[in-house]
């Protein structure tokens, strides 16, 4: 009776540790054997709000992490990569380009692209393009290289989109709001790790997406998510308010403060 | 130091600000003008948007239109009822103008219209003082009287009907080219930031006859007016209107106009039209260069769809 209550547990166990088993995405490890958990990911963050004074200028956001069931031999011989991104509010997008038009040079055709991150920093153990190939990125769209920028309305004659989508890449990069950080992540040999993202000062204002990618021999093998809200504060945010709430009330302070400031200083400085 | 610019949503350094309120306000209390024809170019090259820029710059000229029109109130060297005809115009040039700027915005066409009516205007109104200025310095050198005003001296202007008497102006004009000029400045208002007395003035001198003693009392009155109105429609429909830069820009512009005053003081009629007209035209001739060379980059990103 008891050894067949035993025996049944063990069955049982048996049956669980198989039901933990990976489906085939997760290839065998190095010594071939056949996993028994499936690696996962843990994340947390420094801050789940970010909040924008009036001597904001840009801040950081920690995320860290554990990576659970993780072998330890490819842990040591570095088979693991940890990719994070933070991604901005979606937004649509338009490129424009200009060419010469009687002399000028005139926004002559565009493209609008399909809604986009707005703000977007990655960060990696290594460069992405060594952690995985080119066609699992583009599959997962991760990566400045990779979004994908699907073209929604077109205006004049955009006579190459490629030429279009490379132009986004290329201005989103250099005004600092796509960011792309090769060491930006560390991943210990226990198992933990953390990555430091930069936000530039023109971040845009509402949810972020911060996402954690674990890589196994270049398989994407877990992924987390969380939330990060950027909200304007105090003065900044009653200011907002107040403008896009109660424009016109907004609009006759501004004209007050004008005629105030005007009138103040022609009294300071009268001379009669 | 930096601080954080809630409508434009962008950092600027605030020193960089002042200092431009202050060249600005320098120049426009020496030369007698707004600045507002100054201050939106300077901020589109500190890379402002545009949309921001010229809302701000409206709103900034309400302050230093105010604190330049106090004395003239007080000296009641302003002609209420030329003024209220040329309110009337500019108002609903305003609200035309407002409607026109999110329409070219929302095509994309918004910064090259806003810089080729710059350069359009600012050399035009800046090489026609020049002429003016240069030969009434010649004069002056060669100590001519410079020739009076000819009673009686009509152009067609003062052949149109609907006339009106301006008792103050001493004038019995048509309210046809009073009403069209102020539309035409209410539209440059809404769609360049500027409050127009540049453009205002030599038109009020020269094509309507105005006595220049009540000039500018009268254009400043106009230009209060239209640009407060204007600050408040761009506030309600493109939601622009920065008040933390406004306040910066406004603050610096009323201390640097009270040293321009007193410079400019120092300085004959002639010779400071010459210098300003010299000051347009290089503000002209650099947003024109902008235009006509081959720009760094051909492609630009805006947040937003066509046609939104």
């Amino acid at each position: 009776m008891r050894a067949a209550l035993l025996a049944s547990l063990v069955v049982f166990c048996a049956g669980a540790a198989l039901a933990q088993t990976p489906p085939l995405a997760v290839s065998p490890d190095a010594q071939g054997k056949p996993r028994t958990l499936q690696e996962n990911i843990e994340i947390g963050a420094s801050t789940n709000e970010i909040s924008i004074a009036s001597d904001f200028r840009g801040a950081d956001f920690t995320m860290f992490g554990a990576l659970n069931n993780a072998d330890q031999l490819l842990l040591a011989i570095g088979q693991y990569d940890i990719v994070v991104t933070l991604e901005g509010p979606n937004e649509y997008t338009t490129v424009r380009k200009k060419s010469r038009v009687a002399g000028i040079w005139i926004n002559t055709s565009a493209i609008t692209f399909a809604p986009l991150p707005e703000s977007y920093s990655m960060a990696s153990t290594r460069n992405i393009n060594d952690i995985a190939s080119p066609g699992t990125l583009k599959a997962m769209g991760l990566g400045v290289e990779h979004l994908p920028l699907n073209s929604a309305v077109f205006s004049g004659v955009p006579d190459n989109v490629y030429d279009f989508q490379e132009a986004y890449r290329r201005l989103k990069l250099a005004s600092g709001i796509y960011r792309n950080d090769t060491t930006g992540v560390r991943l210990e040999r226990t198992g933990l790790f953390w990555a430091t993202l930069r936000l530039p000062a023109n971040v845009p204002n509402g949810v972020h997406t911060a996402r954690a990618y674990l890589f196994k021999s270049g398989m994407p093998v877990a992924q987390r998510e969380l939330k990060l809200r950027v909200v304007k504060t105090g003065m900044e945010q009653a200011i907002t308010n107040a403008a896009h709430q109660t424009p016109v009330v907004y609009g006759i302070l501004c004209v007050l403060t004008a005629v105030i400031t005007g009138w103040g200083a022609s009294l300071l400085f009268r001379r009669d | 130091m930096t601080v954080y610019l809630p409508i434009a949503e962008l950092s600027v350094n605030v020193f960089i600000i002042l200092g431009m309120g202050a060249a600005v306000g320098f120049l426009s209390g020496m030369f007698g003008v707004g600045g507002g024809f100054l201050i939106t170019p300077l901020l589109i090259f500190y890379n402002i948007p545009p949309v921001v820029a010229v809302a701000t710059g409206a709103n900034q000229v309400v302050a230093s239109s105010v604190s330049g029109s106090i004395t003239h109130f007080r000296r009641g060297t302003l002609d209420v009822k030329l003024g209220s005809m040329l309110l009337i115009g500019g108002l609903c040039g305003a609200t035309v103008g407002v409607w026109l700027f999110t329409l070219l915005r929302s095509i994309g066409q918004l910064d090259l219209i806003i810089s080729l009516l710059y350069v359009i205007l600012l050399s035009t109104v800046g090489g026609l003082m020049l002429k003016e200025s240069i030969s009434a310095i010649r004069r002056t050198a060669r100590n001519e009287t410079i020739p009076l005003r000819r009673p009686g001296h009509h152009n067609w202007v003062h052949r149109l009907p609907l006339k009106m008497r301006f008792k103050k102006s001493k004038l019995y004009l048509s309210v046809i080219p009073i009403i069209a000029l102020g539309f035409a400045i209410g539209i440059l208002t809404s769609v360049m930031g500027v409050g127009g007395g540049f453009i205002m003035v030599p038109a009020m001198i020269y094509l309507l006859r105005i006595p220049t003693n009540v000039v500018v009392g009268t254009s400043l009155f106009q230009i209060i007016f239209v640009t407060a109105y204007t600050t408040i429609v761009q506030a309600a429909t493109n939601y622009s209107v920065d008040i933390v830069l406004a306040f910066i820009l406004m603050l610096a512009g009323v201390i640097g106009a009270q040293y321009g005053v007193r410079v400019g003081q120092k300085l004959r009629g002639e010779q400071l039209r010459a210098l300003l007209a010299l000051l347009v035209l290089a503000v002209g001739i650099r947003l024109a260069i902008g235009l006509v060379v081959r720009p760094e980059d051909l492609f630009s990103v805006a947040v937003g769809g066509l046609g939104y």
